[in-house]
């Protein structure tokens, strides 16, 4: 009888081990930290998501979404008190910082043990030599203009050069009707104006900031760019009020008529339909300097993805990322988020798609993807540094060369620091 | 009913001296019990127990323990905590962070831009403060008085009071709006004939830290106007009265009596204020965001970049004692204020 019980009870706690083993194994949960699925339509991330778990069962995918404006903060300040997601949604400008802190954690091993193509992707960022990021999905920003204004200011086409761009946006100015050829956003709040609408210019051109990696800024290129900006502010073609402006303020401008020509995302040329659903607008590549025949570089903006340093579950991370780089997702993902694909072997569904999507695709074929930024120590720091200057510049506090070798000396001092 | 009429037991109930209660009581009783020799030898308490004197004199500890827990979680570390990054070198982003003593804060120190944003600061939250209690004032006595229409009084009581509803952000998003070089504020200025170009209020860095103050002195104005329009509702007719007999004009009443009675809440709340306003990080980050170049950099903005933009989180810490050492310093005036009261 004893033995029996004995039996029993040893059988109850095998059972009960046995139920724990399988619970553990059915409810490993990792978690996602990510802006993106506020900025997709309701439902769309998790459906891609659910996919993923129905084909890897045992593994659980919490998604952590908020706004792009705070997940950077998120992630630092989860990193720091060890409770980052195991599997995050990065920035390109923020990968050096977060590598260097040991927030994100490299994912060579983890490439070699699964024998991952590395070829198939587009860009893989790296920091010292390690991979940290693949960027999932690109958003080119060309030149939106507003067709309509653009008629009537007699301006028939996109303009592709920078003499036709200053061209256009005179034509198109008309202070007394609130009207402006161009906006420009220098808000220290999110300097990426720096980027997206400054240094953009340069890039377009095949042109850099950069040399050996370290920075170049005072370089004619960007000098001539500089004094370019310069001249379009003094001919009063730029919508007043440029230091306090903000990314959406450029779409509410020119999605009101106040603005002619604008450099954005295209992610939200949705919004931009639904926002002023008869206004005629078209697109072109960044103007070039005059005579320039090379590759337009397209500045970018991506969706990347990362495994958090901490993360317990590095192998199940590794399994979300890898399927969502793998070619079938990631058109997937891409065609639903109005963005071009990371994995080069994918292919975003462009049967439904707006024609100035499709437009942009041939831009985004024949030009190049360029953004000296992702991968820069403290980017957005720099940004900030060179919006400054630029502001001084504006103000008449100093020439465009004095603007250009104080950004340099700052960014120098920066790249000591970090 | 008069005490000679009680019964008995009630008269000697009152008679005696009131019966002590509780832990002095139950006291009292062990230690009888412990001295007299019929209720048997003293028992010995085991090795490791504690004795139930003690049990009783952790009890008020254990009253307060779940205030004074939450206290230390979530004051009395994150401040040490602070503190302790101020003193390393690149604490959070490098693991085990080296002591470096006040390095950090010399670097701020050395920092013109920190000066620069201490000196914005002191003008915004001095300007907020002067202004938000003279317009508070000027709207509680105009609620307050009698020659406005009762029924106009609440419609304005109502509209005055509405700044105090709206958050930071929106609050931005308004001003903004309001204060765009196209918007609504240059239109009327200059139908007015009062500017004749489109000012720049947030994107100049001549206006821009007066614009800015400006918004919060509209946004801060109803905490004055309420607690003074209590203040004054609360001051004796007598008072007025007795001035009015003493021959005391309006002015002289207001100066002499209306003053003096609200001067206490007047000190109360404009120490309040300075302490919140120099710490307003919400309002100027949506706004300017610190610019243009640096004329709105505020130690809150100044602060936050270091820590989120710079990754400088042991130069971020050296900032936020400074500011927590000023606002101290408030704290200080206003604790000594509230005890002389």
């Amino acid at each position: 009888m004893r033995l029996m019980r004995s039996t029993t009870g040893l059988l109850s706690a095998a059972a009960a081990l046995a139920m724990c083993t399988t619970v553990a194994v059915a409810d490993t949960t990792i978690e996602f930290v990510q802006w993106w699925e506020p900025e997709l339509p309701a439902g769309a991330l998790r459906s891609i998501i659910d996919g993923f778990e129905a084909a890897n069962p045992g593994i659980k995918v919490k998604l952590v979404s908020g706004p792009f404006s705070t997940t950077h903060d998120q992630i630092v300040a989860g990193a720091a008190s060890g409770t980052l997601s195991d599997v995050v949604g990065l920035d390109g400008a923020w990968v050096n910082e977060l590598a260097k802190q040991e927030a994100i954690a490299p994912m060579d091993d983890l490439m070699d043990a699964t024998k991952f193509d590395r070829s198939q992707m587009a860009d893989i960022i790296k920091v010292d030599g390690k991979s940290y990021m693949f960027p999932l999905v690109s958003f080119v920003y060309p030149v939106f203009v507003n067709l309509d204004m653009a008629k009537a200011a007699g301006v028939d086409k996109p303009p592709s050069t920078r003499t036709e761009f200053a061209d256009a946006a005179k034509k198109m100015t008309h202070p007394d009707k609130n009207q402006y050829g161009w906006v420009l956003p220098l808000s220290l709040q999110v300097p990426n104006g720096a980027q997206n609408d400054v240094m953009s210019w340069v890039w377009a051109s095949g042109q850099s900031m950069l040399k050996d990696g370290k920075p170049n800024v005072d370089n004619p290129a960007v000098v001539d760019v500089l004094t370019y900006i310069k001249s379009l502010n003094d001919a009063g073609v730029i919508s007043p009020g440029i230091n306090a402006k903000k990314e959406q303020d450029k779409l509410e401008e020119f999605v009101n008529g106040r603005v002619g020509m604008m450099i954005h995302s295209l992610a939200l040329l949705n919004v931009m339909r639904q926002r002023n659903p008869n206004m005629n607008i078209d697109i072109s590549a960044l103007p070039a300097v005059d005579g320039y025949t090379g590759k337009r570089g397209l500045p970018y903006a991506s969706w990347g993805i990362g495994i958090s340093n901490n993360s317990s579950h590095k192998e199940e991370a590794w399994k979300l990322v890898s399927y969502l780089t793998s070619p079938e997702v990631n058109g997937k993902l891409a065609t639903i988020a109005h963005g071009f694909p990371g994995n080069v072997s994918a292919k975003p569904d462009l049967s439904k798609a707006d024609p100035l999507f499709v437009k942009a695709f041939g831009i985004f074929q024949d030009g190049k993807l360029a953004n000296e930024f992702i991968g820069l120590p403290v980017a957005e720091q720099l940004q900030r540094d060179m919006d400054v200057e630029l502001q001084k510049m504006l103000d008449g506090q100093q020439t465009p060369e004095q603007a250009a070798a104080a950004t340099q000396k700052q960014w120098l001092a920066e790249f000591a620091k970090n | 009913m008069a005490a000679g009429s009680r019964p008995a037991a009630i008269r000697q109930n009152l008679s005696r001296p009131p019966r002590r209660t509780g832990f002095r009581q139950d006291k009292s009783r062990m230690s009888l019990a412990h001295e007299h020799p019929a209720m048997g030898p003293r028992k010995a308490r085991p090795a490791g127990r504690v004795s139930y004197q003690t049990k009783m004199r952790l009890v008020p500890f254990a009253y307060v323990a779940p205030a004074m827990a939450l206290f230390a979680l979530l004051m009395l570390y994150p401040m040490v905590a602070v503190l302790r990054y101020s003193l390393q070198d690149r604490a959070i982003t490098k693991k085990n962070a080296a002591f470096v003593g006040l390095d950090n804060y010399q670097t701020i120190f050395s920092d013109p831009v920190f000066w620069q944003a201490v000196g914005n600061t002191l003008y915004f939250t001095v300007v907020s403060v002067v202004f938000h209690l003279l317009i508070g004032l000027g709207f509680a006595l105009m609620l307050n008085s009698d020659r406005v229409n009762p029924t106009l009084r609440s419609v304005l009581r109502v509209l005055y009071i509405l700044p105090w509803l709206f958050t930071a952000v929106i609050i931005a998003i308004i001003w903004r709006l309001l204060l765009d070089p196209e918007g609504v504020i240059n239109g009327v200025l200059m139908s007015l004939h009062i500017v004749d170009f489109k000012v720049e209020w947030f994107s100049s860095p001549n206006t821009a830290l007066h614009a800015l103050t400006f918004v919060n002195i509209w946004a801060g104005y109803p905490l004055y106007m309420v607690s003074l329009l209590a203040g004054l509702q609360g001051i004796s007719r007598d008072l007025y009265e007795a001035a009015g007999i003493d021959g005391a004009n309006a002015w002289q009443k207001f100066r002499y009596v209306t003053i003096p009675q609200l001067t206490p809440i007047m000190l109360s709340i404009a120490m309040l204020d300075f302490i919140w306003t120099m710490q307003v990080f919400a309002l100027v980050w949506m706004t300017t965001g610190g610019g243009p170049i640096y004329a709105t950099e505020v130690l809150s903005t100044y602060t936050y970049k270091q820590a989120f933009s710079q990754y400088q989180f042991s130069l971020a810490s050296a900032s936020a004692v400074c500011i927590l050492i000023l606002s101290l310093g408030v704290t200080y005036f206003y604790i000594k204020h509230q005890k002389a009261r």
